[in-house]
């Protein structure tokens, strides 16, 4: 069961607002960078290098931009913000476990796709990866997503935040009423 | 060590919450983004209303440090992107951090979203230089007022930019509160309701 948005919305609040006051506002799409970099330097490991005064660069650029801020985080995976994503996992795991875990039926189509195009699990299956791909494109493009850019930025008054916003919901909200006409 | 222990318990707090509130749900995500039930919205708003008032109210008061701030650069590829996330997110039902929770909690189309992310993400890293060379990603850090102990530009220099967060975070709950949970006359279907 869900939690009354009064409660979630409090406890989501606190979450972030603990997270600014402890260490840094919470950001998740970059650790698709970082794992990215991490299973593609496993292949070649020519992809990080360590300079002698230990400075990490990479042969991406993207990688080697900002001081090679993500080519270190590459080349050390045991970070702050690394694990925080697998440690998310861990908690949203637990609380599944605590709230009866998700229907078998839904866990391959869930019920609003269900009601609008069917139980093809392939269809959806097709939809959700390619979903995946214009979603993480267009948060790295950004340079953040819903968590780091909609409610870190946004909790900060960051202007960065409400243009994302603006971008996001300005695309998000047409198509899903023209996708999704049943409720589900 | 203790910035991974601080990893581990906030990161693990975050993704409970995602699950608690719907938010790994993909059919609670497309009847926001369908406008048929509006309450993970109000959950959000209020969200980013509380995170708000609670950061700039305690760094009036000294209890928070304002180096822990970190505003993101505001560029026309900021704009773009948010485009994209919004097609993406409203196609699949999921966002990068729900996407990874959903996955968590047994759902298999979350798996092919990660997946997808993954590519994503992988094309970006490797079309980062056109994007560059278009100078689309060129901008400044900027927060809407001048941040005491900050060293932001500020979009309205005169406005003293942690009132304005306390009040916007205000303005984040208000709305919160007065957003109806459905617009639609027609009663919602059985089991789409949170508790009360």
């Amino acid at each position: 069961m869900v939690l009354n948005w009064k409660y979630g919305g409090l406890a989501l609040g606190l979450v972030f607002f603990l997270a600014v006051l402890l260490v840094k506002p919470i950001g998740v799409s970059t650790q698709f960078v970082i794992l990215d970099g991490i299973l593609w330097d496993m292949q070649n490991p020519d992809i990080v290098t360590q300079a002698d005064d230990g400075a990490y660069t990479s042969t991406n650029a993207y990688l080697a931009k900002s001081d090679g801020k993500y080519a270190k985080a590459v080349a050390n995976p045991v970070n702050y913000s690394f694990i925080f994503v697998g440690a998310m996992m861990l908690g949203a795991l637990i609380s599944s476990i605590l709230r009866n875990s998700v229907p078998k039926g839904e866990r391959m189509v869930p019920a609003i796709w269900r009601a609008n195009y069917g139980g093809n699990v392939l269809k959806r299956w097709l939809v959700a990866f390619a979903g995946g791909f214009i979603v993480l494109y267009g948060a790295r493009l950004a340079g953040g997503c819903t968590s780091g850019h909609m409610m870190s930025g946004m909790s900060q008054t960051a202007i960065s935040g409400y243009i994302f916003a603006l971008g996001a919901f300005l695309a998000a909200f047409p198509t899903a009423l023209y996708m999704f006409k049943e409720e589900g | 060590m203790m910035t991974i222990v601080l990893a581990i318990v906030i990161g693990a707090a975050f993704g409970f919450v995602l699950d608690r509130i719907g938010a790994t749900n993909p059919n609670w995500i497309g009847r926001m983004l369908n406008l048929t039930n509006l309450h993970l919205m109000k959950t959000i708003l209020l969200a980013i209303g509380v995170a708000s008032v609670l950061t700039f109210g305690g760094q009036m008061l000294g209890l928070v440090d304002v180096g822990h701030m970190s505003v993101k650069t505001a560029y026309v590829g900021v704009f773009i992107g948010g485009l994209m996330l919004g097609l993406g997110w409203a196609m699949s039902g999921f966002c990068p951090g729900t996407g990874v929770c959903a996955l968590a909690v047994g759902r298999i189309d979350a798996l092919f979203f990660v997946a997808g992310g993954l590519l994503g993400a992988a094309a970006y890293m490797l079309s980062y230089p056109v994007w560059k060379d278009l100078g689309v990603l060129e901008g400044d850090k900027i927060t809407l007022g001048a941040i005491p102990g900050a060293d932001y530009p500020a979009a309205f220099p005169d406005l003293q930019g942690d009132l304005a967060g306390l009040a916007i975070g205000a303005a984040f709950i208000v709305i919160a509160f007065i957003l109806p949970r459905r617009f639609s006359r027609k009663k919602a279907p059985a089991g789409t309701q949170p508790a009360e």
